[in-house]
């Protein structure tokens, strides 16, 4: 067993953690998430040259070669700086379903421009029944003339607002089994017929509401085959799951590291709060929550990097790091007191990006009734 | 024993009822975004509303501002039950019934407060003529309230003040500060304090506005530079003030909109019965329903600290312990119930208010928000559970 980064991956997250806290101050993170497009072209050309939107593309897509584990270290320094914009939404959602399931000619399309930072993709997979199983797919793409036509309404998107491309998850066949008959497209979103709206949202993650009006497809923008969808979404979603807990890691550790140096400056009734031992147990309970979310991540998501199966381990994952995320920054702020209430103080924003990571892919409800499930119950 | 309400209780509460009905804009309570607990939202800080200026104004003629003062006072001279109730029904349509002078200068002054101080001020506060706001917290003095600096010196007739407050609730939609000051230094903390009441049209002082994290301006810092006081504005004895503050803390921590946490409930509950999940209503479901069903049973016994408190007041005892209990059950609630509401909305949940799509006026989202503010204010949850522990239980010190 070892249970550490490779020195590559040290490197990666030293480097990373410089870049974002050098490149995205807080000033500059409240500001996109206030601002409509939630990014900056400027630095997103950075991240690219960085090699990041590569990361995990292999290098005759223009990428670097690195693993799934490589991203998730990325992923969790960007949670620990929360970063705002839409490498999520196009190198998780769109560029990691592209690779998996895409042909040479996608690819060759795709890959190069993400990872040049040429192109802004996302996934269109809810509707108002803000469900994230197949039976929730009520969005239509029938058949014209050898070409298809997408109406429906998906609710949620992230980052649709800025996407050049959208990855469309339609229903093509009413079949006995909701798993069956599903198709994924790939949309561009300048399409006629396409109509998004951004939503005001608790994080400022700019999530969107996409309408299809009669949209047309060329049949060659299937990623995967036709009816047979759900496949891709299924994987894609499992690597989304585990890349959105190595985000809250970062950023209840963050929040964590922010609460412990607190209580150890704020003084009160001649002491700093840290000695009272109210006070030490929640430090004691937030930082057993934030490791054992990262180790229950790390191991879901070496598992996908892997190749194995890792249905269960994800779930598990997921469960812990949504409620253990946000009983971490509900207690930060319970150590901050009143300052931590001003929306000057940065704590908001970790609290609001808790709740919105613990809600995205099925909350721990969800995620202990597919262990339950997983577990033969 | 008897839980339920007399003739006269019966009576009272159908003519509030009608009241708020008769008297708020049938879009009240969807216009208020007033979450149960939090101390950061309350409507009327964001602008002083003129539809809650003319409903406090009809408020004030009834007496109801003041239920249950002395009707030499301006009060109506009912029972705390009473005032409780009227507490309740205000809150479950999300308008409140009162503010810092009513509900906790007032009372304190009527406790401690000298018979010319009464007769200035009572009945004004009962007119709804005059709101005050707290001016106890300072930057490096927050649990450890003691510890305050800001300092007055006297000065002929007057004090003259220099200090700072902060987190100044509502201190710019009010007219005075009910404020503690130092006014011993040498003295052991608690006793070189005095309670005042200090106009804030005073030369020196100045507001600041503060935003809180659910975007509203509702709080301050107020700085005071050589402000001047008459003595006559001193409430009960010099240098005696901490005293006075500890049972003024108790009345703040009654205010409780006990009515707002069963109107929230009943809004998540009847959105689960209205939201469908794989074809069956969301509150079929066993986990959900367990989890309503734990919220409703929770409210219940915040009820009970509710009315106990109430009754405790009518036979002519201030709640102390029960006051901090009161404060943090219902605080804790108010979290809770944001994370139930957060729970059964789902992915609608963080939909801001204004936002497309968003439910029940996006009241869970600010409340979301809002909930972590009352775990704060007032004393925290930890400073309750000292107080409970220590002053109640008489465990020792640490
Ligand atoms: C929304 C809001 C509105 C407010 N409105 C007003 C107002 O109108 N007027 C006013 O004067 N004040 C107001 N306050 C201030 C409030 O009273 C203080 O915030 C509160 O007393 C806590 O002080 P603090 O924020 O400085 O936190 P601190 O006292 O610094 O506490 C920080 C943390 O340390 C803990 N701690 C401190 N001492 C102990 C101890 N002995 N044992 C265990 N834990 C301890 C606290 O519980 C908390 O978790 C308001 C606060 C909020 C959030």
């Amino acid at each position: 067993m070892n249970l550490g980064l490779s020195e590559e991956q040290e490197m990666l997250k030293t480097s990373a953690r410089d870049f974002l806290q050098k490149e995205f101050p807080k000033k500059l993170v409240r500001q996109l998430d206030e601002s409509e497009t939630g990014y900056s072209p400027e630095l997103w050309r950075k991240m690219a040259e960085l090699g990041w939107m590569g990361l995990v593309f292999p290098e005759k897509y223009g990428g670097s070669g690195g693993s799934f584990l490589d991203l998730i270290v990325l992923l969790e320094e960007m949670g620990y700086n929360i970063l705002p914009g839409p490498f999520f939404s196009t190198v998780v959602l769109g560029g990691l379903t592209i690779l998996s399931a895409g042909n040479e000619e996608q690819r060759n399309e795709f890959l190069p421009r993400i990872a040049s930072g040429d192109r802004i993709l996302t996934l269109a997979l809810t509707e108002p029944s803000a469900r994230y199983d197949a039976a929730a797919i009520n969005t239509r793409a029938t058949t014209s003339n050898g070409n298809y036509v997408i109406n429906g309404t998906k609710l949620f998107v992230p980052d649709a607002n800025v996407a050049d491309y959208i990855l469309c998850v339609t229903r093509t066949k009413e079949e006995q089994n909701p798993e069956d008959g599903i198709t994924v497209f790939l949309v561009d979103a300048k399409s006629p017929g396409i109509e998004c709206t951004l939503l005001k949202t608790l994080a400022r993650d700019k999530q969107c509401e996409i309408v299809f009006d009669n949209v047309g497809v060329p049949q060659n923008n299937i990623l995967g085959k036709p009816d047979q969808g759900w496949t891709i979404i299924k994987d894609t979603l499992q690597k989304a799951t585990v890349a959105k807990c190595a985000e809250m890691v970062g950023s209840a550790q963050a929040a964590l590291e922010m609460a412990v140096q607190y209580a150890k400056e704020r003084v009160q009734f001649n002491r700093p709060i840290g000695s009272f031992q109210a006070i030490q147990h929640y430090c004691a309970n937030m930082v057993t929550d934030v490791d054992g979310a990262r180790f229950i991540t790390y191991k879901a998501a070496w598992k996908v990097s892997e190749g194995l199966p890792a249905a269960l381990d994800v779930a598990i994952a997921k469960a812990w790091t949504g409620e253990a995320c946000s009983r971490v920054t509900l207690l930060a702020h319970q150590i901050f007191g009143a300052i931590g209430f001003t929306m000057d103080h940065d704590l908001h924003l970790y609290y609001r990006r808790a709740k919105a990571g613990e809600i995205m892919f099925g909350d721990s409800d969800t995620q202990r009734a597919i262990v339950a499930r997983e577990l033969g119950l | 024993m008897d839980f339920r309400f007399n003739e006269q209780e019966l009576a009272f509460q159908r003519e509030v009822e009608d009241f708020i009905k008769r008297e708020l804009p049938a879009d009240w309570t969807e216009r208020s975004i007033y979450w149960p607990g939090g101390y950061g939202t309350l409507a009327e800080l964001e602008e002083v509303d003129p539809i809650i200026e003319q409903f406090t104004r009809k408020l004030a003629e009834k007496g109801w501002l003041t239920i249950s003062w002395p009707k030499e006072y301006g009060g109506a001279g009912r029972s705390h039950i009473e005032q409780a109730i009227f507490h309740e029904r205000m809150s479950y349509y999300r308008v409140r019934g009162g503010e810092v002078a009513t509900l906790i200068g007032g009372p304190t002054i009527l406790h401690f407060g000298s018979d010319e101080m009464k007769k200035e001020w009572l009945p004004k506060i009962a007119r709804g003529e005059v709101r005050f706001w707290l001016a106890y917290s300072e930057p490096n003095a927050g649990s450890d309230l003691a510890s305050i600096q800001t300092r007055a010196v006297e000065d002929g007739d007057d004090l003259i003040i220099n200090g700072q407050k902060i987190w100044s609730t509502a201190a710019h939609a009010a007219h005075y500060a009910w404020m503690i000051v130092r006014t011993d230094p040498d003295a052991p903390p608690h006793k070189g304090i005095t309670l005042l009441i200090v106009d804030n049209k005073s030369l020196g002082v100045t507001i600041r506005p503060l935003t809180n994290i659910c975007g509203f301006h509702s709080f301050n810092e107020v700085f005071f530079d050589n402000v001047r006081v008459p003595k006559k504005n001193i409430v009960g004895e010099k240098n005696k003030g901490w005293y006075y503050v500890m049972v003024a803390l108790d009345f703040e921590r009654l205010v409780i909109p006990m009515g707002g946490f069963k109107r929230t409930f009943e809004e998540i509950a009847q959105y689960a019965r209205e939201a469908k999940l794989n074809g069956r209503p969301l509150s079929q479901e066993p986990l959900l329903r367990n989890k309503l069903a734990q919220i409703a049973i929770e409210i219940e016994v915040a009820y009970m600290f509710f009315w106990q408190t109430a009754w405790m007041l009518d036979r002519g005892l201030v709640p102390n312990i029960e006051a901090s209990v009161l404060k943090l059950v219902t605080t804790e609630l108010s979290q809770k119930l944001a994370n139930l509401g957060m729970q059964v909305l789902g992915h609608y949940g963080p939909l801001e208010r204004n936002s497309k799509w968003a439910p029940l006026g996006g009241r869970v989202c600010t409340g979301y928000l809002d909930c972590i503010s009352a775990l704060v204010g007032a004393g925290t949850s930890e400073i309750q559970r000292n107080i409970i522990a220590m002053r109640g239980l008489g465990l020792p010190r640490s």
